[in-house]
C-alpha cells in the first residue's frame, strides 16, 4: 500500500484529501471571482479579500440588525456587496481604463487596506462568532473521519456556483457579449452593445462571488476583519497557476491546490503556507501563461 | 530691593531649581515608547488597550517624574520583528526614548532586546510569552512582567494532568513562542507522569485548523494542547468543536488564552476551558475599580497584557522618581529594590534575571448560565504562588543574573 509506505494511515489520508477539497472549494469561488474580473476588466483586484470579508460581515449585520438568517444572507449579502462593487467600479476603477495594470492594483490594494483598517478599528482583530445554521449542525461519521454537514454543504454550494458561472459565461448570450468585450470592445460597442454597463456588471458579479464565499466562511472561521488578508495572497497564487482570466482554470486549480495544501499539512505542516507558492513558481517557469491560460 | 526685583529673583530661582531637577533627566523628559501590535492578530489582547493603559499610568502618576514631564509615543510593529527593531532603533537614536514597553510577540521582544542592549535602555515586556526572555535570551536591562510560558505550563499543564489528562498531542504555532510553550508544557506533563504522543507545527497565523484537528484526533491523545495564541487559538477551538473532537472524548487545553479570546468565542463554545492568567478584572475591589476605568476608555475589559503594561510603566515611573533620574542603571536598581505593589501584583519582585515574580491564577471559563453579566467569564480555581509559577532564580540560565 502506498499509504503504508508513506507511514500515514489510509483513513488520515482520505480525511485530508476531503478537507483539502473543502478548502479548495473556497479557493475556487474566490479565484473564480478574480478570474472573471481580470478576464473582463484587466484589473488585478487586490480588494477581493476585503470584499470577501465584507460578505461575512454583511451576514453578521443582516442577522444582528435585520433578523435575516443564514439562508437569506446567502442571497442578500452577495447582492449588497456586489452593489458596493458596482459603485467602486463606476466611480473609481472606471477612471483607470487604458492606463497600466499597476494603477488598478494599487487602487484596489489601497481600498483593501482602508476597508480592513476601518473594520479592525471598529470590531477588533479577534472577530465575532456566527452560528452554523440549525439545519446543518452536527455531522456524519464516515469511518475515516467526522464530516460536519456544514463543510459538505460548502463544497456543494461552491460547485453549484462555479458551474452556474461557467454556464453563464460560456453558454449564454450575455456571456458571449462579455467575452467579445474582452476581445474587441470597440467593435462590440459598434454593434450597439453598451460595453461600459457590461463591464460594471461583470465587476459586480466578481465581487458578489467573493461575498458569497464570505457568507460560506462565516460559520466556519470567526467573522474577522483580517479573514480576507490571510487568504487573498494564496488565492492570487491559485489564479496565476490556473492562468489569469481562465474560468475553468480558476475552479480546477482552486480545488487542486486545496488538495495539495491538505496533503502538505500531513507530510510537512510547517510548509503548508508555502507549498502553493512553490507550485506557482514551478508553473511560471514551465508554463508562464498558467496551466489553463492561452499563451500570448 | 523693590517688589519687581524680588519677583524676578524668585522666578529665576524657581526656574533654576526646575532645571537642576530636569538636568538629572536626559533631554529634560522621561519618554516611554509603547511598541505593540495595533492592526494584526494580537491587536485585541495588546494593541490600543496597551497604549491606553500606559496613558492611564502616566496620568495617575501625575504627568511628571523626577521633576521632568513624562511623554508617551507608540507605534504598530504588526508582529514583525524587523519593523519593531527599526522603530526601536529610531526611537532610541533620535527620539530620546528611555524605555520600550509592551512588546507583544516573542520575535518582536527578542529583536527589541537586541536594540535595548546596544543602547542600554530598559525593555518592559508584557505581551510576549516565552520564558527564555529571562533565561538564555535575557539582557541586563530587560524585564518580563506579566506571565511566561513556564507559568502557563505550571498552571494549566499540571492541572490538566492531575485531572487524568496524561497523554498529550500539541498543535503548535511555528515560531519561537509556540516552541517555547510546547517545550515548557511537555516538561511539566512528563514530570507529572504524563506522556507526549506527538505534535504538529502549524504556520503562523493560520485560519483553517480542520486538517490539524483531524491529525490530533488520529493521535488518540486524551488532551490536545494548543500552543498558540489569539486568533489562532480561537480558530483552533472552533474547528475542534466543529469536527467533534470534544464530543468524541478528547479535551482541549488552550495553553495561552486571553479574556478577549473568550469574548470572541462566546461562552457557549468556550465554557469549561481551563487557563492560566496573570490578571482578571474581577479579582477584588482594586482590580474592579481599575478595570472599570479602563473599560470606560476602551469599551472592553483589560487583558492581563494591558493590565501588565500599566503596572510595569507605573513601577518604572516610581523608580525614576525614587532615583531622581532616568539613568537606566539607576532606575533598574530601584526597580529591583522596590516591591511591586499595585492592583496587578502584591509584593511582586523584579529579579536580577529580569523576571517579575508575582502570583498567577488558574481559572475555568464559566458556563453561560453561571455568567451574571458582560465579561463575567472566569471562576478562579487556584492562586499559583509566584515562585511556583516562575521557578526559582537558580533555574534561570541568564548569564547576567
Amino acid at each position: 500500500m502506498l499509504t503504508d509506505l508513506l507511514g500515514i494511515p489510509p483513513q488520515v489520508l482520505f480525511g485530508q484529501l476531503l478537507l483539502g477539497l473543502i478548502n479548495g472549494a473556497f479557493y475556487a469561488v474566490l479565484s473564480l471571482g478574480l478570474a472573471v474580473i481580470f478576464g473582463l476588466l484587466n484589473i488585478v483586484n487586490f480588494a477581493h479579500g476585503a470584499l470577501y470579508m465584507l460578505g461575512a460581515f454583511s451576514t453578521y449585520f443582516l442577522a444582528k440588525y435585520l433578523g435575516v438568517g443564514y439562508w437569506g444572507a446567502l442571497i442578500l449579502a452577495p447582492l449588497i456587496v456586489g452593489a458596493l462593487g458596482i459603485v467602486i467600479e463606476r466611480y473609481l476603477l472606471r477612471r483607470l481604463t487604458g492606463v497600466d495594470h499597476l494603477y488598478g492594483l494599487l487602487l484596489t490594494f489601497g481600498l483593501a487596506l482602508v476597508i480592513e483598517g476601518i473594520f479592525v478599528k471598529l470590531f477588533g482583530a479577534s472577530g465575532i462568532p456566527y452560528p452554523t445554521p440549525p439545519q446543518l449542525t452536527g455531522g456524519i461519521n464516515l469511518g475515516f473521519m467526522f464530516l460536519p454537514y456544514y463543510r459538505a454543504w460548502v463544497v456543494v454550494a461552491s460547485l453549484i456556483v462555479c458551474i452556474a458561472t461557467w454556464v453563464l459565461f460560456e453558454r449564454t448570450k450575455i456571456g458571449s457579449y462579455l467575452r467579445a468585450g474582452t476581445e474587441n470592445p470597440q467593435l462590440l460597442q459598434a454593434f450597439g452593445v453598451n460595453v461600459p454597463v457590461l463591464t460594471t456588471l461583470a465587476y459586480g458579479y466578481g465581487v458578489a462571488l467573493a461575498a458569497f464565499a464570505g457568507v460560506l466562511a462565516a460559520p466556519i472561521t470567526q467573522v474577522s476583519p483580517l479573514m480576507g488578508s490571510n487568504l487573498i495572497i494564496v488565492v492570487f497564487a491559485v489564479v496565476v497557476i490556473g492562468g489569469m482570466g481562465s474560468i475553468v482554470g480558476a475552479v480546477v486549480t482552486g480545488l487542486a491546490m486545496g488538495v495539495v495544501e491538505g496533503l502538505t499539512k500531513v507530510f510537512w505542516p510547517e510548509a503548508s503556507a508555502t507549498v502553493i507558492f512553490l507550485v506557482m513558481a514551478i508553473v511560471l517557469v514551465l508554463r508562464p501563461a498558467g496551466l489553463f491560460g492561452k499563451s500570448a | 530691593m523693590n517688589i519687581l526685583k524680588k519677583l524676578a529673583l524668585g522666578v529665576s530661582a524657581t526656574a533654576m531649581i526646575a532645571s537642576a531637577a530636569a538636568a538629572e533627566v536626559s533631554d529634560g523628559k522621561v519618554k516611554i515608547g509603547v511598541l505593540t501590535d495595533m492592526s494584526s492578530t494580537y491587536s485585541d489582547l495588546a494593541g490600543n488597550g496597551s497604549v491606553v493603559a500606559a496613558e492611564m499610568a502616566i496620568a495617575d502618576f501625575g504627568g511628571t517624574a523626577a521633576g521632568a514631564p513624562i511623554e508617551l509615543i507608540s507605534a504598530d510593529h504588526q508582529n514583525k520583528a524587523d519593523i519593531a527593531a527599526n522603530k526601536a532603533r529610531q526611537w532610541g537614536d533620535s527620539e530620546q526614548v528611555d524605555v520600550f514597553a509592551e512588546l507583544v510577540t516573542t520575535s518582536v521582544a527578542l529583536a527589541v532586546f537586541e536594540i535595548a542592549k546596544q543602547q542600554n535602555k530598559l525593555a518592559l515586556v508584557s505581551g510576549a510569552a516565552s520564558s527564555p526572555l529571562t533565561s538564555d535570551a535575557c539582557i541586563p536591562t530587560g524585564i518580563h512582567w506579566t506571565y511566561n510560558t513556564r507559568a502557563l505550563a505550571v498552571g494549566t499543564g499540571s492541572a490538566v494532568v492531575k485531572e487524568g489528562g496524561d497523554t498529550w498531542y500539541f498543535l503548535t504555532a511555528d515560531y519561537a513562542f509556540g516552541e517555547s510553550l510546547e517545550r515548557d508544557v511537555a516538561a511539566v506533563v512528563e514530570a507529572e507522569g504524563g506522556q507526549v504522543l506527538g505534535s504538529i507545527k502549524h504556520p503562523f497565523p493560520s485560519s483553517d485548523f480542520s486538517s490539524f484537528v483531524l491529525q490530533a484526533q488520529a493521535s488518540g491523545a486524551k488532551v490536545v494542547g494548543l500552543a498558540n495564541a489569539g486568533a489562532d487559538t480561537v480558530n483552533a477551538i472552533k474547528a475542534a468543536n466543529e469536527f467533534g473532537l470534544v464530543a468524541a472524548g478528547q479535551s482541549i487545553a488552550a495553553l495561552l488564552t486571553f479574556i478577549t479570546d473568550i469574548h470572541a468565542l462566546g461562552l457557549d463554545t468556550a465554557q469549561g476551558i481551563q487557563l492560566t492568567t496573570g490578571f482578571y478584572w474581577d479579582l477584588n475591589d482594586e482590580t474592579r475599580a481599575w478595570s472599570q476605568r479602563f473599560n470606560e476608555k476602551t469599551g472592553t475589559m483589560p487583558t492581563m497584557v494591558q493590565a501588565g503594561v500599566y503596572s510595569s510603566v507605573m513601577h518604572y515611573l516610581k523608580a525614576v522618581e525614587a532615583a531622581g533620574t532616568d539613568d537606566t542603571d539607576a532606575v533598574l536598581a530601584k526597580m529591583r529594590e522596590m516591591p511591586v505593589d499595585d492592583f496587578f501584583a502584591k509584593g511582586g519582585e523584579v529579579r536580577s534575571d529580569g523576571r517579575m515574580v508575582h502570583d498567577m491564577y488558574l481559572a475555568r471559563v464559566k458556563a453561560p448560565a453561571e455568567s451574571t453579566g458582560p465579561w463575567d467569564y472566569y471562576d478562579i480555581v487556584r492562586t499559583i504562588p509566584g515562585e511556583e509559577a516562575f521557578g526559582p532564580l537558580s533555574e534561570s540560565n541568564c548569564p547576567t543574573k
